[in-house]
């Protein structure tokens, strides 16, 4: 098995400058500290869709927005138990992401599965923002354990617990590996090109199915998302 | 007479168990999986997901945060007798769901499909899904959570005999990569198989394939296992491993399940049990005890039956 050590490790604060990001290389490993918020669809919506202001102040408060619906309830004495964290996929919110770039000032884009380069080249190159993809991804208890407090819940009634913003101070919270970098270069895009070089040979002997499907496709480049 | 109180009790058990530990027979097969990736990223990601599971027991969390949907396959043994009778029973799965989703935390993914009501205990139309089974002898019940996440690795499509077996091999593949990028699926995965049956029994076959069997289990049907295995080794052979990055660790194992269809189609589903491969099983007895195991053992010879009568009154044509 490949060492970790190939692989390099950094703590990076949650409002990162344009130097510390700009140091990432594609597949770096990352462990943030400071202050993460959650907003995913129901969120976007409201903020960029309805017009709702920030519930928060951001980015003055946190740069760093994860994809992610924590699972954690509230206690009936209002206190938060929140266990483990996960992302959910982004490729969904590449809609409503140009803007609430804009409007939030987030630098960092937590989540599962990443985006198209394209997303990054016209969104996020823009607003000086790199995504780091969470690893597994299922390492939620991992991602728990560098949850040090909940904060606060924003549009908790609005929204339910799922959707709501939840904004946590963290410390070593990871891992993450650097997906996309101030150039709008995707590390799952480039494996995946690796990757299709072999697939003809895996393909080899099987055929297209008798029966076909609106808009499929026979290219084992293309992506689904 | 089983009690209603032991049946919530031991479903909030299972609750915990599932969402918190790993079950050996997959972690085993992942083991396996990280000592002969040779890809660098997906090495990384291996070892992130064996320490996962490690601190999720050792801090009673929930592996993932996705603690995906939680259901019910519940196995009544022919003179099983339920306090309050199969309503009661329904309802102590469903309490049970509820309070652990508040207690262990679970995440309350189940929304209403289209108003997006969020009860955020889990429980709902439908929700969570309470399947039912029989065996022939016993007193006892079988109760088995699966929480099954991913919205990605699962597809459904009616083939014809005439697609054969490579057409299977196609689609499987197709299922493989277009959700393996990026790790869309969570693999290395489980994979199930449901094949015939007619287009709902396809799907149920196959989730149950992914989800109600342990790794390194076969299909007593000599000619599937075999398929089984050959369908792991191109699974893992595909170039991709875990988040879709190159690497050969797709598929912990791949279970194939059959159901008789219609004579001229060949349906098939193909689902993906992630890396929260999250299973817990218990049986109570008559008596009330209670036994735990991670082996749901659904897939009995009674459950796989082709004849009319049981016990079987004519040899099956297959082991004849
Ligand atoms: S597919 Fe499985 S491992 Fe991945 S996020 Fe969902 S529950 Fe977690």
């Amino acid at each position: 098995m490949a060492s970790n050590a190939t692989f390099k490790k950094v703590r990076l604060k949650t409002e990162p400058s344009a130097e510390d990001l700009g140091q990432l290389e594609l597949g770096d490993v990352v462990y943030l500290d400071g202050t993460v918020y959650t907003a995913r669809e129901g969120v976007y919506r409201r903020v960029v869709e309805e017009g709702h202001g920030l519930p928060i102040d951001l980015p003055q408060l946190s740069g760093a927005n994860f994809h992610c619906s924590p699972a954690a309830a509230i206690e009936p004495d209002g206190t938060f138990n929140m266990g483990a964290v996960t992302a959910t996929a982004s490729f969904r919110f590449s809609k409503w992401i140009g803007q609430w770039l804009e409007k939030s000032g987030a630098k960092l884009i937590l989540g599962k599965g990443g985006m198209s380069s394209d997303d990054y080249r016209k969104h996020f190159v823009p607003h000086g923002a790199i995504y780091l993809t969470t690893v597994g991804y299922g390492t939620g208890a991992l991602l728990g354990r560098g949850v040090k407090n909940v904060r606060s819940v924003h549009w908790r009634q609005e929204l339910g617990l799922a959707q709501a913003m939840w904004v946590i101070e963290v410390e070593n919270f990871g891992p993450f590996i650097v997906e996309s970098d101030l150039q709008g270069n995707s590390l799952f895009e480039r494996e995946n090109a690796k990757i299709a070089k072999g697939l003809d040979k895996v393909y080899e002997g099987t055929r297209p199915a008798v029966l076909k499907r609106y808009g499929e496709t026979d290219d084992r480049s293309d992506e689904v998302i | 007479m089983i009690p209603t109180d032991v049946i919530q009790a031991t479903a909030e058990t299972l609750m915990d168990k599932a969402a918190i530990e790993i079950p050996d027979d997959y972690l085993e097969g992942l083991k396996g999986a990280a000592a002969v990736e040779d890809g660098d990223l997906s090495s990384f990601v291996l070892q992130a997901m064996l320490d996962n599971y490690q601190a999720a027991k050792e801090d009673r969390r929930a592996m993932c945060g996705d603690t995906g949907c939680p259901r019910w396959y519940v196995k009544l043994a022919n003179e099983a007798a339920i306090e309050g009778g199969p309503v009661a029973l329904e309802a102590a799965l469903r309490r049970a769901t509820a309070r652990a989703t508040n207690g262990v935390p679970l995440r309350p993914n189940r929304v209403h499909p289209l108003w997006r009501t969020d009860h955020d205990n889990n429980v709902g139309i439908n929700a969570p899904e309470i399947e039912v089974a029989f065996e022939p002898d016993g007193d006892w019940i079988d109760l088995i959570t699966v929480h099954k996440g991913g919205l990605f690795g699962t597809d459904y499509r009616m083939l014809f005999p005439s697609d054969g077996i490579e057409g299977i091999k196609r689609f499987y593949l197709d299922s493989l990569v277009a959700f393996g990028k990026r790790g869309l699926s969570c693999q290395p995965a489980i994979i199930g198989i449901g094949l015939g049956g007619s287009k709902d029994t396809c799907m149920v076959l196959g989730k149950r394939a992914a989800c109600l069997r342990t790794v390194g289990d076969r299909n007593p049907d000599p000619g599937i296992a075999k398929l089984e295995e050959e369908f792991k080794e191109l699974g893992n052979s595909i170039g991709m491993g875990a988040m879709g990055f190159v690497g050969k660790s797709m598929v912990i194992d791949c279970h194939i399940e059959v159901g008789f269809c219609h004579t001229g189609g060949m349906q098939m589903s193909v689902h993906a049990f992630c890396l929260s491969s999250r299973r817990a099983c218990a049986r109570i007895h008559g008596d009330g005890t209670v036994e735990y195991r991670t082996d749901p053992q659904w897939f009995t010879p009674y459950q796989r039956r082709e004849t009319v009568e049981w016990p079987a009154t004519q040899p099956s044509r297959k082991f004849a």
